[in-house]
């Protein structure tokens, strides 16, 4: 994370840019013609396209739009279940047989059931994103919480707060650096999972738009939908790490990286 | 086992003798199973700073914890004022040792005696001020918005001390708070304690395992034999106040007691 602080090399720049350059090169001098690659300026050419006619403008806010309905679902749920097990440890135990038994299901494989429940379309897509979202938020907010400092928490009752100020007063605010990092991760899983279900199944999205692509033999535009996935992921994670520097400041920050 | 309890009759402090403030009546406490205090019987005086010595592990932390009402005696009765301590009261205050852990690491030093206002509901509007006024009596003016992690750790205690003010305490329970300190800071700290309690005329119960440090605060010092923890013996200090870290501690008196009481220590820890 100290990476962010420093000022951006440029020397990093030469591989990928190096790359482009090559291909672009090969491309014009072996003349190829292909159904899988495209050289990158009829990728730039096939990008503005998409760019002005608006099917990516569409496509993009249909996946974000699902992936991050499906993220606020499944963190809500996550961060109230991992909370309630972090601070409740006969629950925890309770509960401990069902997570670990649901968890491993990995969320594409419940297309076929979501598919019969809300058929196609952005319900469905969601539904499976926020399951997706839900465990990695569940599992580190409820270490986050069971691993509050127990002396905080003893200060906590010795100043007299009843359990409910504890817990706004003290656990939360302990545990929220970590809660942020999980957000974080489960944001990345949310865009992963929603563009599989796009290419997989549901006719919506960047995910749909680049199967089309490859399917009518179009490989500069999947390509150029590839490159702006990419981007969007980059940007959606700069975002998320922005917002918990503003949010937490310098001090939650070193206690993150410790 | 000696059992002796030096009487002196000089007055120390004004205390009030007539009810004792706190009052440990034969209180047993196990903990999983394990006799951690045993036969623990003191009163404890309104204004009276009671010290507490003994080696590492007699339990003299879990005596801390029965009078702030974190733990609850297994036999016996610990009571405040005549009642049943029943749970941690707001009048009551706890310095922990280890202050880099009690303190908000997410607050400001400021934000850090906000805590306990909040706590006691003490009104928004003048919160302001009561915490411009601890800090200003720590000597933590110049240090008000930085976090924790910003302050040396003699601060840090320090703003854990303030924070304790914060609530207005009748009881300030210490738990070798200035354990982790280097000498100076200690001593500095030793003499802010002693005018803090001489100015509010808080009861202080101080938990140390320093014989001189015990000695230089108490009017009384009691010390604990472990396995399980239990009072030993009983040393009133009849060294005058103010207190002087250069001249109380050359005072005859004080270098007596230090030799009573190594000697008894030594002979516990064998």
């Amino acid at each position: 994370m100290s990476g962010d602080t420093q000022r951006f090399d440029w020397r990093g720049l030469v591989i990928p840019v190096g790359c482009v350059v090559a291909a672009e090169g090969a491309a014009r001098v072996t003349g190829w013609q292909s159904d899988m690659l495209a050289p990158p300026s009829s990728i730039a050419v096939a990008f503005w396209t998409a760019a002005l006619d608006g099917t990516l403008v569409k496509a993009t806010a249909a996946t974000l739009a699902t992936s991050l309905a499906g993220l606020a679902i499944g963190a809500v749920l996550g961060l109230l279940v991992g909370i309630l097990l972090g601070l409740v440890r006969s629950l925890d135990r309770l509960m401990e047989f069902s997570i670990e038994a649901f968890r491993p299901v990995p969320a594409v494989a419940l297309i076929p059931i979501a598919l019969l429940v809300f058929g196609f379309g952005f319900r469905m897509e969601i539904a499976i994103v926020a399951f997706a979202a839900f465990w990695p938020i569940l599992i580190l907010t409820r270490a986050a919480v069971a691993g509050v400092e127990p002396r905080l928490i003893q200060v906590g009752r010795a100043l007299g707060f009843g359990a409910a100020a504890r817990v706004w007063k003290i656990v939360l605010p302990a545990a929220l650096p970590r809660i942020f990092v999980a957000f974080r991760l489960a944001a990345g899983i949310a865009l992963i999972v929603a563009v599989t279900v796009e290419i997989a199944a549901n006719p919506l999205g960047l995910g749909y738009n680049m199967i089309l692509a490859q399917q009518t033999m179009r490989p500069e535009l999947m390509l150029a939908l590839l490159v702006w996935l990419g981007f969007v992921g980059w940007s959606l994670n700069r975002l998320l790490l922005w917002s918990q520097k503003s949010l937490f400041g310098p001090a939650a920050l070193i206690r993150i990286e410790r | 086992m000696i059992m002796a309890s030096r009487q002196e009759t000089v007055p120390v402090r004004e205390a009030d003798s007539a009810a004792p403030l706190i009052a440990f009546e034969n209180v047993d406490l196990s903990l999983g199973g394990r006799p951690i205090l045993a036969g623990i019987d003191v009163s404890i005086r309104k204004g009276e700073f009671l010290s507490v010595v003994g080696p590492s592990g007699c339990g003299k932390t879990s005596l801390l914890n029965l009078a702030a009402g974190l733990l609850m005696p297994s036999k016996g009765r610990v009571a405040y004022a005549g009642k049943p301590v029943t749970g941690p009261r707001q009048d009551i205050a706890i310095v922990f040792q280890d202050y880099g852990k009690a303190l908000l690491p997410w607050r400001t030093a400021s934000g850090n005696i906000a805590l306990a206002l909040e706590a006691i509901s003490y009104p928004k509007e003048k919160r302001g001020a009561r915490i411009a006024e601890l800090l200003a009596l720590i000597g933590l003016s110049q240090h008000a918005d930085k976090f924790p992690s910003q302050l040396s750790g003699g601060m840090q205690q320090r703003l854990q001390i303030a924070r304790c003010l914060a609530q207005d305490p009748k009881v300030l329970l210490m738990d070798e708070p200035f354990g982790a300190l280097d000498a100076m800071t200690r001593q500095a700290l030793q003499d802010e304690v002693l005018a803090i309690a001489a100015r509010t005329g808080a009861t202080v119960l101080f938990i140390t395992h320093d014989l001189e440090e015990a000695i230089y605060l108490g009017d009384r010092v009691i010390a604990m034999r472990p396995n399980p923890g239990r009072f030993d013996i009983s040393f009133d200090i009849a060294l005058p106040r103010p207190r002087d870290q250069l001249t109380t501690r050359e005072c005859p008196e004080f270098l007596k007691l230090r030799r009573e009481l190594f000697d008894v220590i030594k002979e516990v820890e064998h």
